[in-house]
């Protein structure tokens, strides 16, 4: 099937050669008739792998066994479908939204509507699919990092769905700022348990959670929330959300009748990113955007743009972008978005931006934030923060597209898809602080002031 | 306790210019498990690390294991984290550790291994580390989230410099990936002693000794326990059936606690631990 991955059994490549990579790969792969779509792991290029204890190593192959079986087992698939439809709410929408098309240079831009799944974003896509492989391998407990909350959430709702228990890790100081977060993640069941280990962030919490796995492995399923980490994680959390894309495509043909010139989406660890490209990834004249989180300024060192300005590296399991210092120790990120705070990558990210396949550029806290209020008010959906870094993106690759038409071409001939990954209810207390809309001595004030995502 | 045949060729055995097997085989030649005890470097500072190695080998140490504070030490328990933070916080830097390597070969002749997650060598390149640690007198490295499968590049180098390549074996450990570590590794092949992380624990459980017999049927001449021994009276149970024991956690308390003459203190204590019994020598 993909030739390029013909050497992916782990003792094969040579995973540690090569920073760099034949820019001309992705061309020679399309020109061939050749597919980088489904890219089975666990290498993409010189990315991915297992770099991984030993401990750890039975429990991701008893995964990527399950995981292999289960794809092929239309039992599994069905069920998988069933939930999407009548739990999650698939098909998401496919909304064009001309009003906020008029800030993207007039092209036409189309949101793919995530944010009216259960719970609020895409990442019910993948708890999902992973509570129901922790299902089939016998397993009773799931173990969740989270950030914000998103994931937690999330994995706290798919485990009370399947009767799971699930324990959430999270950053101490993040189990302060989001104290409404960590009260529906009890109010579903799950225990939090707040990390005070290291820089006490997203990184810690998935440090502690892989800690609590190597401990109560035989039980424990590891439910990473993004498609980053060792093999099988990468293809697998890509694999649960590829239902983004695909259902994207289909929609943008019947409405169009055609492809978009471009695809844009938000990247953290790169899960809501990788599910819609993947729909794309072999129509080769779709451009594809992933947009990072460049914080207070790529230029000042406050950020997450992890592609943009990272070093090839390892960290939680898998090789690829990196933010680090000259040591090799991780750096803090930093963005106003949560879930975008992330100083790793997924590997099959680091892999499209060496071939050429996909772009990497950084939004600013304040693009994202003006794109924010944009959304808001011309087409009354209220994004989510990460969101906000793929319209800011959008509304700048509709300008360039606006201002590079070929002679005869209009504006409106080209057509751009988002994926719009999460609602900002979460989110209001920030943006609320950001535009100075509350009053001084209110709580809330006081909540948005610690940077409270509710 | 089983026997193993000393010409073996492969690399899981080869002690040829080991410094680690030399270590651990000279403990047996004198009826002993050899003492291995780990601290982290810079913790308080990179002088207080040299001085606590040099303190090691003169009480009874045999092989010393120095780790580079990282980040994100996926494998470590609460105490070295805490440590390995302080030490970052006080300006340790990756360079350093030759530094502390060559500080403690050049005052002892106990063989001195480097612990280390994979990014920081990664980032100053496999071969460029590799070379400065032999030039430091370094013995080799222990990896605890670096696979045989990932590690083509270091065992090309590490062979080419004659340096100890220990990779982790765990109970979880597949009979095939069993074989495979053993036959990659060099030295001595470290058994994780129960499913978890560095710290401190009353016992290390049943789970150990089945690991080590599994390793030593795979061909591994010296297989040494760690995690979570913390006592005479462990140092004693495992050596028993291993090659070699593990102090890490145990130990960095002490110099959390006491400074160096507390690590000495411990390392006499622990040293205690190491006679076989009679019936179980194997040298
Ligand atoms: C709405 C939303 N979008 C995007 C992300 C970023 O994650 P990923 O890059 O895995 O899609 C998050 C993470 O919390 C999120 O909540």
């Amino acid at each position: 099937m993909t030739d390029m991955h013909q050497d992916s059994g782990l003792q094969g490549a040579d995973a540690g050669a090569a920073d760099a990579i034949d820019a001309g790969t992705a061309e020679a792969f399309l020109s061939h008739d050749q597919t980088l779509r489904h890219a089975p792991g666990p290498y993409f290029g010189a990315y991915g792998g297992r770099w991984m204890p030993e401990s750890l190593i039975a429990a991701l192959d008893e995964l990527q066994d399950t995981f292999e079986k289960a794809k092929a087992d239309p039992e599994f698939t069905a069920q998988v479908a069933e939930l999407n439809k009548n739990y999650a709410g698939r098909p998401s929408l496919l909304t064009e939204a001309q009003r906020f098309a008029e800030h993207c240079g007039g092209v036409r831009v189309f949101l793919k509507r995530e944010d009216l799944n259960h719970t609020g974003s895409h990442k019910i896509n993948n708890v999902l699919g992973q509570a129901l492989i922790a299902k089939r391998m016998g397993k009773t407990r799931v173990i969740a990092e989270t950030g914000a909350g998103q994931h937690g959430v999330a994995s706290a709702t798919a485990a009370a769905l399947l009767g799971l228990e699930c324990v959430v890790y999270m950053g101490a100081e993040d189990t302060r700022r989001q104290a409404l977060n960590v009260a529906r993640m009890q109010l579903l069941g799950a225990t939090v348990i707040p990390v005070t280990n290291g820089s006490q962030t997203l990184k810690d919490a998935i440090n502690d959670a892989l800690r609590d796995w190597v401990a109560n492995v035989e039980t424990t399923h590891y439910l990473l929330g993004t498609a980053a980490g060792a093999h099988p994680f990468p293809s697998m959390v890509r694999y649960f959300h590829e239902v983004i894309g695909d259902e994207a495509r289909e929609q943008i043909l019947e409405q169009t009748g055609k492809l978009p010139d471009a695809v844009c989406a938000c990247v953290g660890g790169g899960s809501n990113a990788i599910g819609m490209f993947h729909g794309f990834l072999d129509d080769r004249d779709v451009a594809l955007y992933g947009f990072e989180a460049g914080g207070e300024g790529v230029e000042t060192g406050r950020h997450a743009a992890t592609i943009t300005l990272g070093r090839p590296g390892v960290l939680h399991g898998a090789r690829s972008y990196l933010m680090q210092d000259e040591d090799g120790q991780t750096m803090e990120s930093h963005s106003i978005s949560a879930g975008l705070d992330y100083p790793g990558v997924g590997p099959e990210h680091a892999y499209l931006a060496d071939i050429g396949r996909a772009k990497y550029e950084p939004i600013t806290d304040a693009e994202a934030m003006e794109a924010f209020k944009i959304l808001s008010r011309t087409e009354g959906i209220i994004p989510a923060i990460e969101t906000a870094h793929a319209l800011a993106g959008a509304m700048k690759v509709g300008q360039r597209l606006a201002a590079d038409l070929a002679p005869g071409e209009q504006a409106s001939d080209k057509i751009i898809v988002v994926n719009l990954s999460g609602r900002g209810d979460k989110d209001v207390a920030t943006a609320a602080g950001y535009f100075d809309l509350l009053p001084d001595d209110s709580a809330e004030q006081e909540i948005a002031q610690e940077g409270e995502q509710l | 306790m089983t026997t193993h045949s000393t010409d073996r060729q492969s690399p899981g055995a080869g002690a040829a210019g080991s410094k680690a097997a030399a270590a651990i085989e000279k403990a047996r030649a004198e009826g002993r498990a050899a003492l291995i005890g780990y601290l982290p470097a810079g913790f308080p500072d990179v002088q207080t690390t040299i001085d606590a190695g040099i303190a090691m080998a003169e009480n009874g140490v045999d092989l010393i294991e120095i780790g580079i504070p990282y980040s994100d030490p996926v494998m470590d328990g609460h105490v070295i984290q805490e440590a390995t933070v302080e030490a970052l916080a006080n300006g340790f830097t990756v360079p350093r550790i030759f530094d502390v390597v060559e500080g403690i070969t050049r005052a002892t002749d106990a063989a001195v291994l480097v612990m280390t997650y994979w990014n920081p060598v990664m980032r100053m390149g496999v071969r460029t580390f590799s070379e400065r640690l032999a030039a430091a007198g370094g013995a080799g490295l222990i990896t605890p989230d670096l696979i045989p499968d990932e590690a083509a590049e270091w065992l090309e180098v590490s062979e080419e410099l004659g340096l100890d390549r220990v990779f982790l074996v765990a109970p979880s450990t597949s009979p095939q990936r069993m074989q495979a570590t053993v036959d990659a590794s060099r030295g001595f092949v470290y058994a994780v002693s129960v499913m978890g992380v560095t710290g401190a624990r009353t016992s290390v459980g049943a789970a150990a000794q089945a690991v080590v017999d599994a390793a030593h049927r795979a061909g591994a001449e010296r297989v040494c326990v760690g995690l979570g021994v913390s006592s005479s009276a462990q140092v004693r149970e495992i050596g028993a059936y291993a090659d070699g024991v593990i102090v890490g956690t145990a130990l960095v308390a002490a110099l959390r606690d006491g400074g160096v003459e507390a690590v000495a203190e411990l390392t006499r204590e622990l040293s205690t631990g190491t006679a076989k019994v009679p019936a179980g020598g194997a040298a």
